[in-house]
């Protein structure tokens, strides 16, 4: 059941810090153990990780507006080093945050609406969406009502507070899927038949040790029954999933072991159950949400002074061309803001940076601002004739650089730079392959590297066309590689090339599968075009030639 | 079959700050591996250990973290402890254009 009173308030979110505060102060005077003590602060969104502790902050479907982002500078400032992180679940990391100070930057950002519950834990994880709803030309319908729907239905539901394992939810209303929607526990998809729109559900998708790509278990579902299923689905998942062997223990494998259509008979049986307690509350409740996701009432405007910046500047020329995407408005945009400079953090956002796309989004952009599944912040709803100001003001600030899509804008988990769960680096990795790119990326087009520390796959690492895990060897780094993946609609796991690279070979890997496809690429392909028609085989003896010759 | 006893200092990570602290011989936490007590003799490591784990209102996850005596002074044995030790290898500030 859904009931439209239990949203996230200021006042449950003020009753959520006074009591993470007092549990911090328990902990302080020794009434908490660590190990009474770990849970509580997971549920805060705290881990402890290499160097520090880190606050994980919950983006909803990525959708920021100018004073929230202001807010997230500010709390960087106030309580940790200045900077944040933005990770590919489109939430905010602080990597530095002092214990006895989370409580304030919890109470901060309750100020704007936000908060770390369920970033962490065995419960259902903030709900994303695709990073440009409600603006990108393509779309069938903003996913975010249903997003947020789903987020105030998961959000403390007392059935989901010790699930399994985590449980990933991803919402899409456009057939080119921007939100990885094949890669979570459970997702939404968007979708017209006859008139009529409903939703296609996958579940059963994840990364990890065991990639699988999420399958279809309702092709159509009407708009009404979404919540009774989804609660059909976590019902059956929270019986029979494993709670025995926490490698087993996601989704995925409770679908895989039991099989697809036993999962769906058991599913359906629950779902026949549930339904009826469902009186329409939340059907009233998503009506609500539509309206307050409506499509901004954007002013006409001229074209002019785009086009002028177009012909005469070449260096926003190029932006435009690789950073722009096309907006539901002709005389709009929708301007990629890159994280990803040649040779810096990816994700990582600077106080004054985020201060700088806040002001931004604030008088050109309908002050909104998404955070993308690529670690990138958006600028939704541009007009055109604006661009060049936004373009110079973004330069100025290091977030201008044209890349969106290409080499350099890699994902990168944090790697064993900061995480406790690492058994590699990814980050310098990520800098050394986009400064080595840099020169040719143009020429090679879309391309994407993703990079993981680990086997647990946050930097997405099976979903690159070029993949790296970073693994311990033998008390040595060790990359492996992986070609072929994709994270759009037709997903795909990529596959292992074989033996990894040390540390200090990683790059020049990169460079010879890169020199292999501009040798073997036809006119109009993207590199996953050409594996899909050439195979892995070409790119595999281009990797491996060196150690052949050396071996010779 | 027992683990083969490894070398090493302990560690853990402070209560508040989450900062890697190490245990010196004279019982203080210290930020600096250096001048952590490295422990060669499995019975001292236990010995060591349960003090550690018995100040859990400065001390997180105590553990022996794999460290080796070379001519320069304590070092880690392994390259997580590296990092542990030294902290993030990314120029991080790189990233921020012209601050």
């Amino acid at each position: 059941m859904l009931d439209a009173t239990q949203n996230v308030t200021r006042s449950y979110l003020d009753r959520r810090v006074e009591e993470f505060r007092a549990q911090v102060a328990r902990r302080i005077d020794g009434s908490l153990t660590e190990d009474e003590f770990r849970p509580l602060r997971l549920m805060n969104g705290l881990y402890l990780q290499l160097h520090a502790y880190m606050l994980r902050v919950a983006i909803p479907y990525g959708t920021l507006n100018s004073e929230q982002l202001d807010v997230l500078a500010e709390i960087s400032e106030r309580w940790d080093r200045g900077y944040g992180h933005f990770t590919t679940r489109q939430n905010i990391q602080y990597n530095w945050p002092k214990l006895t100070d989370v409580p304030d930057m919890l109470a901060r950002l309750a100020d704007v609406n936000l908060h770390a519950i369920q970033t962490s834990g065995n419960t259902i994880r903030n709900v994303t969406a695709d990073p440009l709803a409600g603006a990108h030309a393509d779309e069938l319908m903003d996913p975010r009502p249903v997003a947020e729907l789903i987020r105030i239905w998961s959000t403390d539901h007392p059935e989901y507070q010790f699930l399994g394992r985590k449980f990933k939810i991803a919402v899409t209303g456009s057939p080119n899927d921007r939100a990885v929607t094949g890669a979570h526990d459970l997702a939404v998809r968007i979708v017209e038949r006859d008139g009529e729109i409903g939703y296609t559900i996958l579940v059963g998708g994840g990364l990890g040790r065991t990639p699988v790509v999420g399958k279809i278990i309702k092709d159509f579902l009407p708009q009404a029954d979404l919540l009774p299923y989804l609660e059909a689905v976590l019902s059956v998942y929270n019986l029979a999933g494993r709670r025995d062997n926490k490698y087993k223990a996601r989704i995925k494998i409770t679908v895989n072991e039991m099989g697809l259509e036993e999962f769906s008979a058991r599913v359906d049986e629950a779902f026949f159950r549930i339904r009826p307690e469902f009186s329409g509350a939340d059907q009233h409740l998503l009506a609500e949400l539509q309206e307050g996701f409506a499509r901004p009432a954007l002013a006409p405007r001229d074209t002019e002074a785009y086009d002028a910046a177009y012909a005469a500047d070449p260096v926003f020329r190029a932006w435009a061309d690789i950073n722009l995407r096309p907006h539901f408005a002709d005389d709009h945009a929708i301007a990629m803001v890159s994280l990803k400079p040649h040779g810096g953090v990816p994700g990582d956002a600077s106080a004054s940076q985020m201060r700088v796309v806040a002001d931004l989004a604030r008088r050109y952009g309908n002050d909104e601002i998404r955070v993308t599944q690529e670690q990138n912040l958006v600028l939704p709803h541009v007009a055109k004739a604006d661009l060049p100001a936004v373009f110079a003001e973004l330069k100025q600030h290091g977030l201008a650089t044209a890349n969106a899509g290409l080499a350099s804008d890699i994902i990168a988990c944090p790697g064993m730079d900061y995480c406790a769960l690492a058994t590699a680096r990814s980050i310098p990795v990520a800098q050394q392959i986009a400064e080595a790119l840099e020169e040719n990326e143009v020429e090679v087009g879309e391309l994407a590297i993703k990079i993981s520390g680990c086997i647990n796959a946050c930097g997405h690492h099976h979903l690159g066309d070029i993949g790296i895990l970073g693994l311990d060897r033998a008390g040595v780094e060790n990359y492996q590689i992986t070609l072929g993946g994709d994270a759009g609609p037709d997903m795909k796991i990529g596959e292992k090339t074989g033996p990894g690279f040390a540390y200090d070979e990683v790059v020049g890997a990169v460079e010879r599968l890169i020199a292999a496809y501009l040798d073997l690429r036809e006119e109009g392909e993207r590199f996953r075009d050409t594996i899909a028609r050439t195979g892995a085989e070409p790119f595999k003896t281009a990797l491996y030639q060196e150690e052949a010759q050396d071996a010779a | 079959m027992a683990k083969r006893f490894q070398p090493g200092v302990i560690s853990a990570n402070d209560l508040i700050s989450g900062k890697v602290i190490y245990l010196a011989a004279n019982d203080n936490w210290v930020e600096r591996l250096e001048e952590g007590e490295l422990i060669t003799d499995e019975a001292r490591a236990d010995a060591r250990l349960e003090l550690a784990l018995g100040q859990p209102e400065i001390a997180v996850g105590a553990y022996v973290a794999p460290a080796e005596a070379t001519d320069t002074g304590i070092r880690p044995a392994h390259f997580r402890e590296d990092f542990r030790a030294t902290g993030p290898s990314a120029p991080a500030r790189k990233s921020w254009g012209t601050l």
